[in-house]
């Protein structure tokens, strides 16, 4: 066998744990198993470390059971173990098709990991925006930003138990919003919107432009109230430092 | 290509997230911290704010753990890059990695996987090395791994395997003498074997740390003091090795720096006896 063949065989042996492919590393059976360890050991934890909430709403048998199925089902392939948690999520959907705070539960704990080491971006200065064409001003926003619709009271869920106290029961909002989660200077946010805020910021990342996003919204509040609103939200994002740019074109 | 400073010698720590306070306000008497690489490959926040100070204060040397030298299906170039930004912004006493392979076919096992001691790796793991340190423009350390089994076909020993990878690519070692131990308890060679067959003058740094007992083999958990018998093959090491840094490696079952920096001073003596 050459390296490459033996490469894959150790490979397929560590997903899999077949009798097969052990015996096509030779006769090596406590050798294999300290690798078998480690190999899951490793995935485990990551999950555990990425999912801390999220492992007590559920329970540590729970998790620790859709932890194996996903790491049964989904190898990790990028060179950082940092990537391996994005994909529990799919996973969560499917052990736990019912259950939507499950689902949202995993969603902001993984979008405050990534918004942890997103690139730095400095907040914009106010002063910037005196001279503006507001007509063709076209704001960027936050790279640690991540928007995602909300339709349980999660965010109360995952704040209590941020805080160790005791955490509500799941429920469905009346109606549906949104999370925010981005990073200011080195701390991670996260926000519950409603669900025209959260659609106002998904169209500012669409494309930019403050136009835009005021034709959005006096479509749906009517020219008055839609022009107060775009300029109600853009004093709320610049003072969370969701805004970090901002140019004519 | 420029060698990674011949004449140091001094004596650190791993930084882990435990003792960052420690180290970012207080003076810790190390001569050197050593960071986990890949920790630090990140686009940015707090890990690199952090880094960027402790770097300010301290020489920083680049430990990974997921180059995956010993692939057999060549290097991830888009790691390779994210490496030289790292090691161009830091600008390390040393950038090193494990003679091992954790990548294959796509899948990434995350672990130090064992390089069969066969002419066809060597190989690979040379040519892989020439390509990383081109890459950097620098040479690298590679890391002796603890290892848990050995393939059959094999026609070299570790350390023979070792030394021909130093020489045929100008690499230099970083020697973990508790993998040593390790590794001879599972396999049953000879640890002074090891130090005598490597390369002593390519050695730059030292890795100490402690291990547990499995249920047939040693497992090297990073989680406990470093053991009787690793110091004492530490002053076995100590005897053959030029100017080297050494520090204690602790991942698991973080204790206060003062007792890791116990271990240190125990190291410092050791090293000055020699």
């Amino acid at each position: 066998m050459n390296l490459a063949a033996l490469q894959q065989v150790f490979s397929h042996w560590l997903v899999n744990a077949s009798d097969e492919f052990a015996q096509l590393l030779g006769n090596n059976a406590a050798g294999l198993a300290v690798y078998q360890n480690n190999y899951r050991a490793q995935l485990v934890g990551c999950l555990e470390q990425a999912f801390p909430h999220l492992r007590r709403w559920v329970g540590e048998e729970a998790f620790l059971a859709a932890s194996i199925t996903h790491i049964d089902s989904h190898p990790p392939h990028a060179w950082t173990l940092d990537a391996y948690p994005e994909g529990f999520y799919a996973t969560l959907k499917d052990v736990f098709p019912r259950n939507p705070d499950v689902h949202e539960l995993a969603w902001i704990e993984s979008a405050l990991n990534e918004a942890f080491v997103a690139a730095d971006a400095e907040p914009l200065a106010p002063q910037v925006l005196a001279e503006l064409d507001w007509d063709t001003a076209v704001l960027s926003l936050t790279p640690s930003l991540r928007c995602h619709g909300l339709t349980t009271n999660a965010e109360a869920i995952w704040s209590a138990l941020w805080q160790e106290t005791q955490a509500p029961e799941a429920v469905m909002l009346e109606q549906a919003g949104g999370l925010l989660v981005w990073r200011r200077q080195f701390t991670s946010r996260l926000r519950q919107v409603d669900a025209l805020e959260l659609a106002a910021l998904q169209q500012v990342q669409a494309d930019g432009s403050f136009a835009g996003l005021c034709e959005f919204l006096v479509e749906r509040l009517g020219e008055e109230a839609g022009v107060m609103c775009a300029g109600e939200y853009l004093a709320t994002w610049l003072g969370s430092e969701l805004i970090v740019g901002v140019r004519d074109v | 290509m420029s060698i990674s400073n011949p004449h140091f010698s001094g004596y650190g720590l791993g930084l882990r997230k435990e003792h960052y306070c420690d180290f970012l306000e207080t003076s810790v008497p190390v001569d050197f911290v050593e960071v986990i690489s890949e920790n630090f490959m990140v686009a940015g926040g707090q890990p690199r704010h952090i880094l960027r100070q402790v770097r300010e204060r301290y020489p920083v040397a680049l430990h990974g753990v997921s180059l995956s030298i010993g692939t057999a299906e060549g290097l991830d170039t888009n790691y390779l890059q994210r490496l030289k930004s790292l090691v161009d912004e830091v600008e390390p006493l040393f950038v090193s990695d494990h003679l091992s392979w954790s990548r294959s076919a796509g899948f990434n096992a995350h672990d130090l996987l064992p390089v069969p001691y066969t002419d066809e790796a060597l190989d690979r793991v040379c040519a892989n090395i020439h390509q990383a340190q081109d890459v950097l423009g620098r040479t690298m350390l590679f890391e002796n791994p603890s290892s848990y089994l050995a393939f059959d076909g094999a026609s070299m020993s570790e350390w023979e395997f070792i030394a021909a990878m130093a020489k045929r690519t100008g690499c230099e070692l970083l020697l973990d003498v508790n993998n040593v131990f390790v590794s001879a308890s599972n396999h049953g060679f000879d640890a002074l074997a090891f130090l005598d067959g490597i390369p002593a003058e390519r050695v730059r740094q030292v890795h100490l740390a402690g291990h547990s007992q499995g249920r047939e083999l040693l497992i090297d958990s990073h989680d406990s003091p470093v053991c009787a018998g690793v110091w004492e093959l530490y002053a076995e090491a100590m005897t053959r090795l030029g100017p080297v840094a050494t520090m204690i490696e602790r991942d698991d079952e973080i204790p206060p720096l003062t007792e890791l920096l116990r271990e240190l001073s125990r190291a410092r003596a050791l090293g000055a006896q020699r």
